[in-house]
């Protein structure tokens, strides 16, 4: 019989065993041990502060050992995939603070209260747990809703011309479209303000905000949407095509549908990124402490961002309790929002 | 008509610079160039005297030092994303990468105000206790807080997904066999970066660093929340005080009468342009950074 | 059916194992995998010192990835995984006494489309080695000269050292991948396909190259062809991967016996063209 041997179970190459856990978790100590001692015997102080004294002592031990043991290439290897890893958790843990922070100090004085109470009447003294930010959250899901109505046509044949119809414009229209995508917020809310508030005569509105927000999720919309039409087979197009379909039916009845999911995935990037929009609502929709649906067209409107702002500026303690429930609420919307972009955005369009 | 559509974003952007001007020039046109020139604002005063040059330095400085802290945390983000991370990793920091992303710039400022600002003062404090001699660290003001350096910090903070996102599929462009001929030749993994990755990515990672400026200088809400806006040019980072455009238009909006919001349009044009460049050639540098001619894929 | 998989048992080889085989580079029980598909099952092979080896059969049988074992490529994959050992001067380089980057060090790769860094210089191209390995030399002039006549390049860049690497021919670029091998003084070179990009000049180059440095290295090589593996192989291995059956070795012995007299009748057919 054959004489193969007993092929052993598939491995990869150990890279990190007990000795290099040991080798990372000695200076980690180390640097945590002499940190606590200087920050006892010096003016050293500050959680921050700690953080930055302890991790370049933990550095400095560890490239010194990695090299003195495996040599100066393999010290510096050793070293660098250290720092490399923890920039990667340096950009995570500040995510990690906020979303602890919003949630710490929004649950604390979230009630019910605050979801169906608005802030007219409200005096500035008053306690967190009088007022509340329904006039905000029905603003805020106005002003989003009639943004995407304005938006996503636009975005969406612009993502068309992109790809699709390819016109002689595309390098103009695509380098506009990145400059829009840069275009600060504060600048199209003072360009809805020049044209609409003020050069039209509308006044402070929440259509005026939903105009500079629409502004805003252009580059957005248009940019994923054209991604999402680059994923559709082009045997699609060309099945169509070859049918005598003319191109407007093809992308109508063939293109749009298949990259549906994607589109939808497209628009919820965009409403994520304007959900949390402020700047530009100071000079559009103003704010206002009651609610006034039926006034969308005509008054200043309130909004969640713009909730938060104006509570936080008016620096009273129980406002700024009111703010970071906001925060709470708002982050909320925007996690889901993303969430489903995700979940959708993996269901890849149909072969 | 999708001609039209597209055309759309084309007429916003002009729109933007023409309405802008025209609203901004009864001010501008009464200041004249002291509206470049001139540091404090109070253009609804008697006499009116405003300019924006203590924003347009504040603003500048500000970004300069959230590049400075977010862009070497970006590039190791990306790399490690890119080169370190096992697969199952990889999605789910670029995740919440994009997570933080998201996360909206008053909650940023809420955050930088309320939480922030306190350590990051402690910090100031100990910088100009020991650091004095360092003209940036050099003040005569008791408090510190509430400066560049705390906003620069949070800034820095809000662009590092751009930057990381960017920067990682400059990256991601080198093309394999080059750093596979690195690792053959019995280079480490920092000697492949070094040799052969940032060589080749060089002008993206110049262009993804100047996106993230181009948003740092952008910003508003969360500057307006963090500085205490004053008409000074501060020499030094640590004190309360400053100025920044974005933040400057935030905060004088509300009160400003009819001359008053015509010089911040004004403010405002001069924030679209120095945006518009810095956008414009940071595309331009990732787009003509693609790898070299004759680059095996 | 009995196949014999290791050279040890092989008879018809045993004129190589009779005398005491001087193995640089040694595989043991290899076996390879990439997700949950083996691609490779229990390869064993004993590549002796100085000779040049060459591995060869049809597409997909594994040689490849096989070769990439041997100076630990392999793991670059994401998903690969790998059983058994290698050995280089009876040391498993998958042991805890070598790195990884120390083994490709002394046991370098030649690609199978040439890559030369396109911005570094011929001269630093040669150098780009020292470089990542930290390695300190004295005269790099005369170092640059010897990688480059090892690769019977010097002659035709001689006078252009400070041109872009990327500006050379294909076959030109290819022995300046090998004069870069060359420069950190490995023992072993691995090469795959070395000359499946090439024009049929350029290989006859590549080919004398091989005959040339396998005086003091021992060159492992993966070919398609099967005149190339005559022309420049002492030993051979002939791999295939059958159905239910991932990549392993069918035979492996002289070159020139496997083409005359192979004692495998697949092995007859595949070196006679009739398959593959």
């Amino acid at each position: 019989m054959s004489t193969a041997s007993v092929s052993g179970a598939p491995r990869r190459p150990r890279t990190f065993g007990r000795r290099e856990a040991t080798e990372l978790i000695a200076p980690l100590a180390i640097a945590g041990v002499v940190t606590t001692v200087l920050f006892a015997i010096t003016p050293l102080a500050g959680p921050v502060g700690f953080v930055i004294v302890m991790y370049s002592l933990f550095i400095a031990q560890y490239y010194w050992y990695a090299r003195r043991t495996h040599g100066v290439k393999a010290g510096v290897d050793r070293a660098v995939t250290v720092v490399i890893s923890s920039a990667a958790a340096f950009t995570i843990l500040p995510l990690v603070f906020i979303m602890g922070f919003v949630v710490a100090k929004g649950a604390k004085s979230l009630t019910w209260g605050f979801f169906h109470h608005t802030m007219e009447g409200v005096a500035p003294g008053a306690p967190a747990s009088a007022g509340g930010a329904f006039h905000a959250i029905i603003g805020t899901l106005i002003q989003v809703a009639l943004a995407t109505f304005i938006c996503v046509p636009f975005g969406v044949l612009t993502a068309v011309y992109l790809q699709e119809v390819r016109g002689r414009f595309v390098p103009l229209v695509r380098v506009i479209v990145d400059a829009m995508s840069g275009l600060p917020s504060i600048v199209a809310g003072l360009f809805i303000f020049a044209v609409w508030v003020v050069g039209l005569g509308q006044g402070f509105s929440g259509l005026a905000a939903s105009l500079a927000l629409g502004v805003l999720m252009l580059p957005t919309v248009a940019r994923t949407t054209e991604e999402m039409l680059k994923l559709v087979d082009p045997s699609l197009r060309e099945a169509s095509t070859a049918l005598g379909a003319p191109q407007w039916r093809t992308v109508l009845r063939v293109v749009l549908p298949t990259a549906r999911s994607g589109i939808i995935t497209a628009v919820i990037l965009g409403i994520a990124r304007i959900a949390g929009e402020t700047a530009p609502l100071l000079m559009t929709s103003f704010g206002n402490d009651r609610a006034n649906p039926t006034k969308t067209l005509s008054e200043p409107q309130e909004s969640l961002p713009l909730f938060i702002y104006r509570q936080i500026t008016s620096s009273q303690g129980a406002s700024v309790d009111r703010a970071w429930s906001a925060a709470l609420v708002l982050v909320a919307i925007v996690l889901v929002l993303f969430v489903v972009a995700r979940v959708l955005g993996r269901t890849r369009p149909a072969k | 008509m999708t001609t039209a559509a597209a055309m759309a974003s084309l007429v916003v952007m002009g729109l933007i610079a023409i309405f802008l001007f025209v609203k901004a020039w009864p001010a501008m046109h009464q200041a004249g160039w002291h509206f470049f020139t001139r540091f404090q604002w109070d253009p609804d005063g008697a006499p009116a005297l405003y300019g924006v040059a203590s924003a347009v330095y504040g603003t500048v400085v500000i970004a300069i030092i959230a590049l400075v802290v977010a862009l070497p945390i970006s590039i190791g983000t990306a790399l490690y994303i890119n080169e370190y991370a096992p697969r199952r990793a990889q999605r789910i920091l670029v995740s919440l990468v994009d997570l933080l992303a998201a996360i909206p710039s008053v909650v940023f400022g809420l955050w930088g105000r309320d939480v922030l600002n306190k350590p990051l003062s402690d910090i100031s404090a100990f910088l100009y206790k020991y650091f004095r001699f360092v003209p940036i660290f050099h003040t005569k003001a008791l408090f510190f807080g509430n400066s560049f350096f705390v906003c620069g910090i949070v800034l820095a903070l809000m662009i590092v997904p751009i930057i990381t996102a960017i920067s990682r599929a400059v990256m991601a462009e080198v093309p394999r066999p080059y750093c596979e001929a690195a690792l053959a030749l019995g280079g480490t993994k920092a000697g492949m970066i070094k040799e052969v990755i940032f060589p080749f990515s060089k002008g993206g990672l110049v262009g993804a660093a100047m996106l993230g400026l181009g948003r740092a200088l952008g910003e508003t809400i969360a500057v307006a929340l963090i500085l205490s806006i004053n008409g000074n040019i501060m020499t030094n980072i640590l004190a309360p005080g400053g100025s920044a455009i974005a933040g400057l238009i935030a905060v004088k909006f509300g009160e400003a009468s009819v001359n008053g919001r015509s010089a911040l349009l004004g403010a405002g044009l001069v924030l679209f342009l120095l945006t518009l460049v810095v956008n414009l050639v940071a595309r331009l540098v990732v787009t003509r950074s693609r790898p070299p001619k004759g680059a095996t894929k | 059916m009995s196949i014999t998989m290791s050279p040890a048992h092989n008879i018809e080889s045993a004129a190589v194992n009779e005398r005491t085989v001087d193995a640089a580079l040694r595989a043991e029980g290899i076996s390879c995998w990439f997700g949950k598909r083996k691609v490779l099952e229990d390869v064993n092979l004993v590549m002796e010192r100085n000779t040049v080896v060459a591995l060869i059969g049809p597409s997909g049988c594994g040689k490849s990835t096989f070769l990439r074992t041997l100076n630990r490529m392999h793991e670059l994959t994401p998903t690969a995984a790998l059983a058994g050992a290698v050995y280089l001067n009876d040391v498993d380089i998958y042991g805890p006494e070598l790195k990884a980057s120390v083994t490709r060090q002394r046991i370098g790769m030649v690609f199978q489309k040439p890559n030369p860094f396109p911005a570094m210089s011929v001269r630093e191209n040669v150098l780009s080695g020292l470089k990542l390995t930290g390695t300190k030399v004295g005269n790099s002039e005369e170092l640059v000269q010897w990688a480059l006549l090892k690769a019977s390049l010097w002659e035709e860049v001689k006078n252009r050292l400070d041109a872009p690497g990327g500006s050379l021919s294909g076959g030109q670029q290819q022995r300046l991948c090998i004069a870069r091998s060359l420069a950190v003084k490995p023992e072993v070179l691995l090469m795959d396909e070395p000359c499946s990009a090439l024009d049929p000049t350029s290989t006859r180059r590549v080919e004398e190259t091989i005959s040339e440095i396998a005086d003091d290295i021992t060159v492992v090589i993966v070919t398609h062809n099967m005149q190339q593996a005559q022309r420049v192989s002492d030993t051979c291995a002939f791999f295939l991967a059958e159905e239910n059956r991932p990549g392993h070795i069918v035979e492996s012995g002289l070159t020139e016996q496997m083409f005359t007299n192979p004692a495998d009748p697949r092995t007859n057919d595949y070196v006679n063209g009739r398959f593959g």
